[in-house]
Protein backbone atom coordinates (compact mmCIF):
# COMPACT_ATOMS: atom_id res chain seq x y z
CA UNK A 1 0.00 0.00 0.00
CA UNK A 2 2.93 2.51 0.92
CA UNK A 3 4.54 1.55 -1.79
CA UNK A 4 1.81 2.22 -4.50
CA UNK A 5 1.58 6.11 -2.91
CA UNK A 6 3.63 8.63 -4.06
CA UNK A 7 3.66 11.56 -1.85
CA UNK A 8 6.98 12.41 -2.30
CA UNK A 9 7.68 14.80 0.74
CA UNK A 10 10.94 15.18 -0.75
CA UNK A 11 11.11 17.06 -4.04
CA UNK A 12 14.76 17.19 -3.82
CA UNK A 13 17.90 15.02 -2.23
CA UNK A 14 19.80 17.30 -0.35
CA UNK A 15 23.05 16.31 1.97
CA UNK A 16 21.67 16.32 5.41
CA UNK A 17 24.32 18.99 6.52
CA UNK A 18 22.95 21.35 3.92
CA UNK A 19 20.24 23.20 6.24
CA UNK A 20 19.97 23.17 10.12
CA UNK A 21 17.59 26.21 11.41
CA UNK A 22 19.62 25.65 14.40
CA UNK A 23 22.32 27.21 15.45
CA UNK A 24 25.57 25.77 17.22
CA UNK A 25 24.87 27.41 20.67
CA UNK A 26 21.42 27.27 20.10
CA UNK A 27 21.20 23.29 19.39
CA UNK A 28 23.82 22.07 21.98
CA UNK A 29 21.80 24.22 24.63
CA UNK A 30 18.61 22.01 23.34
CA UNK A 31 20.73 18.96 23.59
CA UNK A 32 21.88 19.46 26.88
CA UNK A 33 18.39 20.53 28.08
CA UNK A 34 16.78 17.87 26.82
CA UNK A 35 19.39 15.22 28.16
CA UNK A 36 18.98 16.84 31.40
CA UNK A 37 15.48 16.31 31.51
CA UNK A 38 15.47 12.98 30.03
CA UNK A 39 17.99 11.60 32.38
CA UNK A 40 16.16 12.70 35.14
CA UNK A 41 12.76 11.48 34.26
CA UNK A 42 14.20 7.76 33.93
CA UNK A 43 16.06 7.99 37.38
CA UNK A 44 12.69 9.16 38.64
CA UNK A 45 10.80 6.39 36.95
CA UNK A 46 13.67 3.38 38.88
CA UNK A 47 12.88 5.38 41.69
CA UNK A 48 13.79 2.62 44.36
CA UNK A 49 17.25 1.93 43.10
CA UNK A 50 17.86 6.12 42.78
CA UNK A 51 17.11 6.19 46.32
CA UNK A 52 19.09 3.11 47.33
CA UNK A 53 22.17 4.94 45.34
CA UNK A 54 21.49 8.57 46.38
CA UNK A 55 21.31 7.19 49.66
CA UNK A 56 24.81 5.84 50.11
CA UNK A 57 25.78 9.12 48.80
CA UNK A 58 24.22 10.69 51.37
CA UNK A 59 25.28 8.91 53.94
CA UNK A 60 29.12 9.28 52.64
CA UNK A 61 28.77 12.59 52.22
CA UNK A 62 26.84 13.47 55.67
CA UNK A 63 29.69 11.92 58.01
CA UNK A 64 32.59 14.28 56.73
CA UNK A 65 29.85 17.38 56.84
CA UNK A 66 28.65 16.21 60.32
CA UNK A 67 32.26 16.42 61.01
CA UNK A 68 32.97 19.71 59.50
CA UNK A 69 29.61 21.04 61.19
CA UNK A 70 30.91 20.49 64.36
CA UNK A 71 34.81 21.51 64.40
CA UNK A 72 33.27 24.88 62.61
CA UNK A 73 31.57 25.82 66.05
CA UNK A 74 34.21 24.12 67.84
CA UNK A 75 36.65 26.95 66.05
CA UNK A 76 34.11 29.62 67.05
CA UNK A 77 33.59 28.96 70.47
CA UNK A 78 36.68 30.66 71.57
CA UNK A 79 35.96 33.86 69.65
CA UNK A 80 33.28 34.99 72.70
CA UNK A 81 36.37 34.45 75.28
CA UNK A 82 38.96 37.30 76.08
CA UNK A 83 41.83 36.51 73.98
CA UNK A 84 44.61 37.58 75.92
CA UNK A 85 44.13 35.08 78.73
CA UNK A 86 44.31 35.82 82.35
CA UNK A 87 45.89 33.78 84.84
CA UNK A 88 44.22 32.51 88.14
CA UNK A 89 46.44 32.39 91.36
CA UNK A 90 44.92 29.78 93.94
CA UNK A 91 46.78 31.12 97.38
CA UNK A 92 47.39 28.89 100.47
CA UNK A 93 48.02 32.13 102.30
CA UNK A 94 44.71 33.96 103.46
CA UNK A 95 46.02 36.60 105.59
CA UNK A 96 44.19 39.90 103.55
CA UNK A 97 47.31 42.76 104.21
CA UNK A 98 49.65 39.79 102.65
CA UNK A 99 47.24 39.34 99.84
CA UNK A 100 47.14 42.93 99.24
CA UNK A 101 50.86 43.54 99.20
CA UNK A 102 51.28 40.63 96.74
CA UNK A 103 48.31 42.56 94.55
CA UNK A 104 49.95 45.62 94.40
CA UNK A 105 53.38 44.25 93.81
CA UNK A 106 51.94 42.90 90.58
CA UNK A 107 50.10 45.49 89.92
CA UNK A 108 53.59 47.64 89.98
CA UNK A 109 55.25 44.97 87.37
CA UNK A 110 55.62 45.90 83.30
CA UNK A 111 54.20 42.58 82.13
CA UNK A 112 50.94 42.90 84.13
CA UNK A 113 48.50 44.89 83.33
CA UNK A 114 45.71 44.19 86.01
CA UNK A 115 45.77 42.00 89.06
CA UNK A 116 43.02 41.76 91.05
CA UNK A 117 42.40 39.93 94.50
CA UNK A 118 39.33 38.02 94.57
CA UNK A 119 38.49 36.97 98.93
CA UNK A 120 36.65 33.43 99.89
CA UNK A 121 33.91 35.25 100.35
CA UNK A 122 33.75 36.97 97.11
CA UNK A 123 34.22 33.43 95.58
CA UNK A 124 31.59 32.29 97.62
CA UNK A 125 29.23 34.83 96.56
CA UNK A 126 29.51 34.75 92.87
CA UNK A 127 29.79 30.79 93.05
CA UNK A 128 26.36 30.98 94.82
CA UNK A 129 24.89 33.20 92.30
CA UNK A 130 26.38 31.22 89.10
CA UNK A 131 26.62 27.61 90.14
CA UNK A 132 23.05 26.93 91.90
CA UNK A 133 24.85 24.91 94.35
CA UNK A 134 23.88 27.89 96.92
CA UNK A 135 22.05 25.49 99.64
CA UNK A 136 24.51 22.88 99.40
CA UNK A 137 27.44 25.43 99.85
CA UNK A 138 25.46 27.36 102.50
CA UNK A 139 25.67 23.89 104.41
CA UNK A 140 29.04 23.91 105.21
CA UNK A 141 30.41 25.02 108.32
CA UNK A 142 33.10 27.23 106.16
CA UNK A 143 33.90 28.33 103.28
CA UNK A 144 35.96 25.95 101.29
CA UNK A 145 36.96 28.63 98.88
CA UNK A 146 40.47 29.66 98.54
CA UNK A 147 41.78 33.88 98.05
CA UNK A 148 42.50 34.24 94.18
CA UNK A 149 44.28 36.70 92.47
CA UNK A 150 43.54 37.11 89.12
CA UNK A 151 46.38 38.47 86.55
CA UNK A 152 46.17 40.44 83.11
CA UNK A 153 49.26 39.97 81.17
CA UNK A 154 49.89 43.05 79.45
CA UNK A 155 51.02 41.18 76.22
CA UNK A 156 49.18 39.17 74.32
CA UNK A 157 51.92 37.18 72.78
CA UNK A 158 52.00 33.80 73.82
CA UNK A 159 55.65 33.37 74.82
CA UNK A 160 55.29 36.59 77.34
CA UNK A 161 52.33 35.05 79.16
CA UNK A 162 54.13 31.77 79.26
CA UNK A 163 56.76 33.36 80.92
CA UNK A 164 54.94 35.32 83.43
CA UNK A 165 53.14 32.54 83.91
CA UNK A 166 56.21 30.74 85.04
CA UNK A 167 57.17 34.02 87.20
CA UNK A 168 54.29 33.63 89.18
CA UNK A 169 54.43 30.15 89.99
CA UNK A 170 57.36 30.90 92.36
CA UNK A 171 55.38 33.35 94.18
CA UNK A 172 55.53 32.61 97.79
CA UNK A 173 52.25 31.31 99.47
CA UNK A 174 50.74 29.80 96.05
CA UNK A 175 48.96 26.99 95.73
CA UNK A 176 48.25 26.67 92.46
CA UNK A 177 48.74 29.04 89.04
CA UNK A 178 45.99 28.14 85.96
CA UNK A 179 46.74 30.13 82.57
CA UNK A 180 43.21 29.90 82.33
CA UNK A 181 42.53 29.72 78.48
CA UNK A 182 45.02 26.61 78.37
CA UNK A 183 41.83 24.74 77.61
CA UNK A 184 41.19 26.82 74.59
CA UNK A 185 44.88 26.39 73.10
CA UNK A 186 44.46 22.60 73.84
CA UNK A 187 41.12 22.60 72.32
CA UNK A 188 42.19 24.51 69.69
CA UNK A 189 45.32 22.33 68.74
CA UNK A 190 42.78 19.26 69.17
CA UNK A 191 40.77 21.01 66.35
CA UNK A 192 43.49 21.57 64.07
CA UNK A 193 44.35 17.80 63.79
CA UNK A 194 40.63 17.17 63.86
CA UNK A 195 40.22 19.45 60.72
CA UNK A 196 43.31 17.68 58.87
CA UNK A 197 41.38 14.26 59.97
CA UNK A 198 38.23 15.39 58.55
CA UNK A 199 40.24 16.96 55.62
CA UNK A 200 41.56 12.98 54.78
CA UNK A 201 37.98 11.93 55.88
CA UNK A 202 36.37 14.34 52.97
CA UNK A 203 38.75 13.32 50.53
CA UNK A 204 38.22 9.23 51.55
CA UNK A 205 34.66 9.70 51.11
CA UNK A 206 34.89 11.69 47.90
CA UNK A 207 36.73 9.20 46.67
CA UNK A 208 33.91 6.68 47.45
CA UNK A 209 30.76 8.54 46.34
CA UNK A 210 32.75 9.37 42.56
CA UNK A 211 33.36 5.42 42.49
CA UNK A 212 30.02 4.44 43.59
CA UNK A 213 28.51 6.90 40.94
CA UNK A 214 30.88 5.55 38.26
CA UNK A 215 30.08 2.15 38.79
CA UNK A 216 26.24 2.79 38.95
CA UNK A 217 27.16 4.83 35.38
CA UNK A 218 29.04 1.37 34.02
CA UNK A 219 26.04 -0.31 34.46
CA UNK A 220 23.94 1.93 33.27
CA UNK A 221 25.99 2.27 29.76
CA UNK A 222 25.97 -1.71 30.04
CA UNK A 223 22.37 -1.66 30.02
CA UNK A 224 22.12 0.92 27.20
CA UNK A 225 25.25 -0.48 25.31
CA UNK A 226 22.34 -1.30 22.31
CA UNK A 227 21.11 2.35 21.81
CA UNK A 228 24.58 3.77 22.21
CA UNK A 229 25.63 1.92 19.09
CA UNK A 230 22.06 2.74 17.22
CA UNK A 231 23.12 6.75 18.42
CA UNK A 232 26.68 6.46 17.14
CA UNK A 233 25.28 4.74 13.69
CA UNK A 234 23.35 7.69 13.12
CA UNK A 235 26.07 10.07 13.69
CA UNK A 236 25.51 11.12 17.46
CA UNK A 237 29.04 11.94 18.89
CA UNK A 238 30.85 10.81 21.52
CA UNK A 239 29.42 13.88 23.71
CA UNK A 240 25.73 13.00 22.67
CA UNK A 241 26.44 9.58 23.74
CA UNK A 242 27.89 10.72 27.04
CA UNK A 243 26.04 13.58 28.07
CA UNK A 244 22.68 11.74 29.50
CA UNK A 245 25.30 9.95 31.61
CA UNK A 246 26.99 12.65 32.67
CA UNK A 247 23.48 14.54 33.74
CA UNK A 248 22.53 10.88 35.66
CA UNK A 249 25.76 11.38 37.51
CA UNK A 250 24.87 14.89 38.29
CA UNK A 251 21.33 14.30 39.56
CA UNK A 252 22.94 11.17 41.79
CA UNK A 253 24.70 13.87 43.31
CA UNK A 254 22.48 16.57 43.52
CA UNK A 255 20.38 13.67 45.14
CA UNK A 256 23.19 12.55 47.31
CA UNK A 257 24.01 16.27 48.25
CA UNK A 258 20.32 16.49 50.03
CA UNK A 259 19.99 13.01 51.82
CA UNK A 260 23.57 14.06 53.23
CA UNK A 261 21.58 17.79 54.22
CA UNK A 262 18.92 16.17 55.40
CA UNK A 263 20.65 13.13 57.48
CA UNK A 264 22.73 16.61 59.32
CA UNK A 265 19.90 18.31 60.01
CA UNK A 266 18.40 15.61 61.55
CA UNK A 267 21.43 14.74 63.52
CA UNK A 268 21.68 18.46 64.79
CA UNK A 269 17.97 18.14 65.67
CA UNK A 270 18.89 15.24 67.25
CA UNK A 271 22.25 16.59 69.13
CA UNK A 272 21.97 20.09 69.05
CA UNK A 273 20.62 21.14 72.32
CA UNK A 274 22.79 18.87 74.79
CA UNK A 275 25.83 19.79 72.52
CA UNK A 276 24.64 23.96 72.97
CA UNK A 277 24.37 22.86 76.94
CA UNK A 278 27.79 21.38 76.82
CA UNK A 279 29.32 24.17 74.92
CA UNK A 280 27.84 27.01 76.72
CA UNK A 281 29.15 25.88 79.77
CA UNK A 282 32.24 26.70 78.39
CA UNK A 283 31.43 29.98 76.52
CA UNK A 284 28.38 31.81 77.30
CA UNK A 285 27.77 33.77 74.19
CA UNK A 286 28.62 30.28 71.87
CA UNK A 287 25.62 29.79 69.94
CA UNK A 288 25.31 26.13 67.36
CA UNK A 289 25.94 26.97 63.91
CA UNK A 290 24.13 25.45 61.50
CA UNK A 291 24.88 25.03 57.29
CA UNK A 292 22.43 27.85 56.31
CA UNK A 293 21.02 28.07 53.13
CA UNK A 294 23.78 29.05 51.21
CA UNK A 295 25.87 26.68 52.59
CA UNK A 296 23.18 23.89 51.85
CA UNK A 297 23.00 25.41 48.63
CA UNK A 298 26.69 24.52 48.11
CA UNK A 299 26.68 21.54 49.58
CA UNK A 300 24.26 20.00 46.78
CA UNK A 301 26.17 22.02 44.05
CA UNK A 302 29.97 20.24 45.22
CA UNK A 303 27.85 16.92 45.60
CA UNK A 304 26.21 17.50 41.66
CA UNK A 305 30.04 18.22 40.60
CA UNK A 306 31.18 15.26 42.43
CA UNK A 307 28.82 13.22 40.72
CA UNK A 308 29.41 14.53 37.22
CA UNK A 309 32.77 13.53 37.69
CA UNK A 310 31.95 10.09 38.94
CA UNK A 311 30.17 9.77 35.73
CA UNK A 312 32.92 11.72 33.51
CA UNK A 313 35.41 8.71 34.90
CA UNK A 314 32.39 5.82 33.98
CA UNK A 315 32.05 7.35 30.65
CA UNK A 316 35.58 8.13 29.59
CA UNK A 317 37.05 4.26 30.55
CA UNK A 318 33.72 2.64 29.46
CA UNK A 319 31.78 4.49 26.31
CA UNK A 320 34.17 4.46 23.71
CA UNK A 321 34.41 0.96 23.95
CA UNK A 322 31.15 0.87 22.43
CA UNK A 323 31.48 0.85 19.02
CA UNK A 324 29.49 -0.66 16.21
CA UNK A 325 30.77 -3.99 14.76
CA UNK B 1 28.42 7.80 -4.71
CA UNK B 2 30.21 4.69 -3.58
CA UNK B 3 33.80 3.92 -5.28
CA UNK B 4 35.25 0.76 -4.07
CA UNK B 5 38.82 0.52 -5.30
CA UNK B 6 40.66 -2.59 -4.95
CA UNK B 7 39.50 -2.95 -0.94
CA UNK B 8 40.36 -6.10 0.55
CA UNK B 9 39.09 -6.51 4.31
CA UNK B 10 41.38 -9.15 6.57
CA UNK B 11 40.24 -10.07 9.98
CA UNK B 12 42.59 -10.16 12.53
CA UNK B 13 41.63 -13.81 12.76
CA UNK B 14 43.22 -13.86 9.36
CA UNK B 15 39.52 -14.27 7.51
CA UNK B 16 39.91 -12.37 4.36
CA UNK B 17 36.24 -11.24 4.24
CA UNK B 18 36.79 -9.19 1.13
CA UNK B 19 39.25 -9.57 -1.18
CA UNK B 20 40.05 -7.29 -4.18
CA UNK B 21 36.51 -5.60 -4.39
CA UNK B 22 36.42 -2.69 -6.55
CA UNK B 23 33.07 -1.02 -8.21
CA UNK B 24 31.44 2.18 -8.55
CA UNK B 25 27.76 3.47 -7.76
CA UNK B 26 26.30 6.08 -9.21
CA UNK B 27 24.25 9.00 -7.84
CA UNK B 28 20.67 8.40 -7.39
CA UNK B 29 21.19 4.70 -8.50
CA UNK B 30 20.08 1.53 -6.71
CA UNK B 31 21.87 -1.45 -6.24
CA UNK B 32 21.72 -4.73 -5.16
CA UNK B 33 24.42 -6.91 -3.07
CA UNK B 34 23.92 -10.55 -3.46
CA UNK B 35 25.29 -13.50 -1.65
CA UNK B 36 25.31 -16.46 0.53
CA UNK B 37 25.69 -15.54 4.02
CA UNK B 38 29.56 -14.83 4.90
CA UNK B 39 30.29 -13.79 0.97
CA UNK B 40 30.89 -10.38 2.43
CA UNK B 41 28.18 -8.54 2.70
CA UNK B 42 28.00 -7.30 5.81
CA UNK B 43 31.70 -6.57 5.98
CA UNK B 44 30.92 -4.19 2.74
CA UNK B 45 28.03 -2.75 4.14
CA UNK B 46 30.41 -1.87 7.53
CA UNK B 47 33.41 -0.39 5.51
CA UNK B 48 30.57 2.00 3.83
CA UNK B 49 29.59 3.00 7.49
CA UNK B 50 33.01 3.03 8.50
CA UNK B 51 32.48 0.62 11.54
CA UNK B 52 35.47 -1.10 9.93
CA UNK B 53 38.53 -0.13 8.06
CA UNK B 54 39.80 -1.52 5.08
CA UNK B 55 43.29 -3.62 5.34
CA UNK B 56 44.03 -2.16 1.90
CA UNK B 57 42.27 -0.28 -0.92
CA UNK B 58 40.54 2.64 -0.95
CA UNK B 59 36.65 3.77 -0.88
CA UNK B 60 35.55 7.00 -1.63
CA UNK B 61 31.86 7.47 -0.60
CA UNK B 62 30.37 11.04 -1.89
CA UNK B 63 33.77 12.56 -2.42
CA UNK B 64 35.04 11.59 1.25
CA UNK B 65 38.27 9.05 1.14
CA UNK B 66 37.08 7.15 4.10
CA UNK B 67 40.94 6.25 5.09
CA UNK B 68 40.54 9.77 5.68
CA UNK B 69 37.94 10.49 7.48
CA UNK B 70 39.12 11.51 11.42
CA UNK B 71 37.75 10.03 14.73
CA UNK B 72 35.91 13.08 15.65
CA UNK B 73 34.58 13.54 11.98
CA UNK B 74 32.99 10.16 11.76
CA UNK B 75 29.40 10.92 13.63
CA UNK B 76 29.24 13.86 10.70
CA UNK B 77 29.94 11.53 8.00
CA UNK B 78 27.34 9.21 9.29
CA UNK B 79 24.65 11.68 9.45
CA UNK B 80 25.21 11.80 5.59
CA UNK B 81 24.06 7.84 5.34
CA UNK B 82 20.83 6.40 6.14
CA UNK B 83 21.42 2.66 7.59
CA UNK B 84 18.42 0.35 7.45
CA UNK B 85 19.16 -2.92 10.02
CA UNK B 86 17.84 -6.11 9.10
CA UNK B 87 16.59 -6.48 12.75
CA UNK B 88 15.61 -2.83 12.70
CA UNK B 89 16.88 -1.73 15.76
CA UNK B 90 14.39 0.32 17.29
CA UNK B 91 14.23 2.16 20.38
CA UNK B 92 11.31 0.37 22.81
CA UNK B 93 12.11 3.05 25.64
CA UNK B 94 10.24 5.64 22.98
CA UNK B 95 7.80 6.19 20.78
CA UNK B 96 7.45 5.47 16.96
CA UNK B 97 7.74 9.42 16.39
CA UNK B 98 10.69 9.82 19.03
CA UNK B 99 12.77 6.80 17.10
CA UNK B 100 12.40 7.96 14.00
CA UNK B 101 13.40 12.19 15.27
CA UNK B 102 16.53 10.32 16.57
CA UNK B 103 18.44 11.66 13.78
CA UNK B 104 17.12 14.76 13.60
CA UNK B 105 17.49 15.34 17.73
CA UNK B 106 21.24 14.12 17.36
CA UNK B 107 21.78 16.70 14.08
CA UNK B 108 20.41 19.50 16.52
CA UNK B 109 17.38 20.10 14.41
CA UNK B 110 14.98 22.92 15.48
CA UNK B 111 11.83 20.67 17.16
CA UNK B 112 9.34 22.33 14.39
CA UNK B 113 11.37 21.62 11.55
CA UNK B 114 11.93 18.12 13.15
CA UNK B 115 8.17 17.48 13.84
CA UNK B 116 7.61 18.28 9.77
CA UNK B 117 10.55 15.92 8.82
CA UNK B 118 9.50 13.11 10.90
CA UNK B 119 5.71 13.29 9.61
CA UNK B 120 7.07 13.55 6.19
CA UNK B 121 8.92 9.98 6.99
CA UNK B 122 6.29 8.48 8.33
CA UNK B 123 4.11 9.22 5.83
CA UNK B 124 5.90 7.98 3.13
CA UNK B 125 6.10 4.85 5.31
CA UNK B 126 2.18 4.63 5.52
CA UNK B 127 2.63 4.90 9.70
CA UNK B 128 1.66 8.37 10.65
CA UNK B 129 -1.66 6.90 12.35
CA UNK B 130 0.81 5.12 14.82
CA UNK B 131 3.35 7.96 15.94
CA UNK B 132 2.98 7.75 19.37
CA UNK B 133 2.76 4.06 19.72
CA UNK B 134 5.59 2.05 21.17
CA UNK B 135 7.57 0.15 18.15
CA UNK B 136 7.05 -2.86 20.42
CA UNK B 137 3.07 -2.59 19.71
CA UNK B 138 3.86 -2.93 15.86
CA UNK B 139 3.90 -5.53 13.53
CA UNK B 140 7.64 -7.00 12.22
CA UNK B 141 6.79 -5.57 8.78
CA UNK B 142 5.42 -2.08 10.51
CA UNK B 143 8.82 -1.74 12.69
CA UNK B 144 10.87 -1.90 9.70
CA UNK B 145 9.06 0.62 7.98
CA UNK B 146 9.93 2.34 11.10
CA UNK B 147 12.95 1.93 10.89
CA UNK B 148 13.22 2.82 6.98
CA UNK B 149 11.37 6.20 8.19
CA UNK B 150 14.36 7.05 10.54
CA UNK B 151 16.97 6.26 7.87
CA UNK B 152 15.17 8.47 5.59
CA UNK B 153 13.96 11.50 7.55
CA UNK B 154 17.44 13.02 7.70
CA UNK B 155 17.49 13.25 3.54
CA UNK B 156 20.63 11.28 3.57
CA UNK B 157 22.04 11.05 -0.04
CA UNK B 158 23.07 7.70 0.72
CA UNK B 159 20.63 5.16 2.31
CA UNK B 160 22.04 1.24 3.13
CA UNK B 161 19.83 -1.35 4.04
CA UNK B 162 21.20 -5.31 5.66
CA UNK B 163 18.75 -7.24 4.46
CA UNK B 164 15.98 -5.19 5.04
CA UNK B 165 13.38 -7.87 4.22
CA UNK B 166 15.02 -10.78 6.08
CA UNK B 167 12.42 -10.92 8.71
CA UNK B 168 9.38 -10.18 6.20
CA UNK B 169 6.66 -12.14 4.50
CA UNK B 170 6.94 -11.73 0.55
CA UNK B 171 4.38 -9.56 0.44
CA UNK B 172 5.55 -7.28 2.94
CA UNK B 173 8.90 -7.69 1.41
CA UNK B 174 7.90 -6.43 -1.94
CA UNK B 175 6.15 -3.29 -0.11
CA UNK B 176 9.70 -2.60 1.54
CA UNK B 177 11.27 -3.17 -1.79
CA UNK B 178 9.17 -0.64 -3.56
CA UNK B 179 10.18 2.02 -1.20
CA UNK B 180 13.84 1.92 -1.94
CA UNK B 181 12.75 2.16 -5.05
CA UNK B 182 11.13 5.10 -5.05
CA UNK B 183 14.22 6.87 -2.62
CA UNK B 184 16.42 6.08 -5.26
CA UNK B 185 13.98 8.37 -8.04
CA UNK B 186 14.34 10.72 -6.22
CA UNK B 187 17.86 10.93 -6.03
CA UNK B 188 18.79 8.99 -3.17
CA UNK B 189 21.71 6.50 -3.99
CA UNK B 190 20.67 3.05 -2.76
CA UNK B 191 22.27 -0.23 -1.95
CA UNK B 192 21.01 -2.93 -0.35
CA UNK B 193 22.60 -6.37 0.87
CA UNK B 194 19.79 -9.22 0.59
CA UNK B 195 19.72 -12.97 -0.43
CA UNK B 196 16.53 -12.78 -1.59
CA UNK B 197 17.14 -14.10 -5.29
CA UNK B 198 13.59 -14.36 -6.27
CA UNK B 199 12.43 -11.25 -4.91
CA UNK B 200 15.50 -9.18 -6.92
CA UNK B 201 15.15 -11.09 -10.05
CA UNK B 202 11.86 -9.46 -10.53
CA UNK B 203 13.97 -5.74 -10.49
CA UNK B 204 15.64 -4.55 -12.59
CA UNK B 205 18.75 -3.17 -10.83
CA UNK B 206 21.89 -3.79 -10.72
CA UNK B 207 23.57 -6.81 -8.72
CA UNK B 208 26.74 -6.91 -7.15
CA UNK B 209 27.45 -10.83 -6.66
CA UNK B 210 29.93 -11.64 -3.61
CA UNK B 211 31.28 -15.14 -3.34
CA UNK B 212 33.83 -15.71 -0.82
CA UNK B 213 34.91 -12.19 -0.79
CA UNK B 214 35.13 -11.76 -4.31
CA UNK B 215 33.35 -9.42 -6.62
CA UNK B 216 32.18 -12.21 -9.40
CA UNK B 217 29.91 -10.05 -11.37
CA UNK B 218 27.76 -6.09 -11.17
CA UNK B 219 31.17 -4.22 -11.53
CA UNK B 220 32.52 -3.05 -14.47
CA UNK B 221 34.53 -5.73 -16.58
CA UNK B 222 37.72 -3.65 -16.77
CA UNK B 223 37.97 -3.52 -13.03
CA UNK B 224 36.52 -6.65 -12.37
CA UNK B 225 39.23 -8.36 -14.50
CA UNK B 226 42.60 -5.88 -13.23
CA UNK B 227 41.35 -6.95 -9.61
CA UNK B 228 41.40 -10.55 -10.25
CA UNK B 229 44.96 -9.95 -12.47
CA UNK B 230 45.78 -7.99 -9.22
CA UNK B 231 45.08 -10.48 -6.90
CA UNK B 232 46.63 -13.16 -8.57
CA UNK B 233 50.01 -11.10 -9.11
CA UNK B 234 50.04 -10.19 -5.23
CA UNK B 235 48.96 -13.12 -3.31
CA UNK B 236 49.34 -16.33 -5.24
CA UNK B 237 48.27 -18.94 -2.59
CA UNK B 238 44.75 -17.25 -3.18
CA UNK B 239 44.48 -18.57 -6.56
CA UNK B 240 43.21 -22.31 -5.21
CA UNK B 241 39.95 -20.97 -5.97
Amino acid sequence: MAAQRDHRPRTEPRPATAAQPLGMFAAALAQHQGAAVDSLHKLLIDRVSTLLTCTVMGIALALPLALWLLLQNLTLLGTGVDRTGSISLFMQQDDPAALHNLVAQLKARDDVAEATLITPEQALQEFEQKSGFGEALAGLDENPLPPVITVEPASDDGAEVTALYEYLQTLPGLDVAQLDLQWLQRLQAAVQLASQLALWLTALLGLGVVLVIGNTIRLAIANRSAEIVVIKLVGGTDAYVARPFLYTGFWYGVGGGLIALVLVEISLWTFGSPLTRLLTSYDPAFQLGGLGLQGGFLVVVASGALGWLGSAVSVIRHLRAIEPR
Amino acid sequence: MIKFDDVSKRYPSGHEALSHVSFALDDGELAFVTGHSGAGKSTLLKLIMRMELPSSGQLVINGQNLNKIAREQLPYYRRTIGLVFQDHQLLFDRSVYDNVALPLQIAGYDPREASRRVRAALDKVGLLRKETQNPLALSAGEQQRVGIARAVVNKPSLLLADEPTGNLDPELAVEVMGLFEQFSQVGVSVLIATHDHHLISRMRHRRLQLEQGRLIAGSPVQSSVQSSVQSSVKSPVKGTH
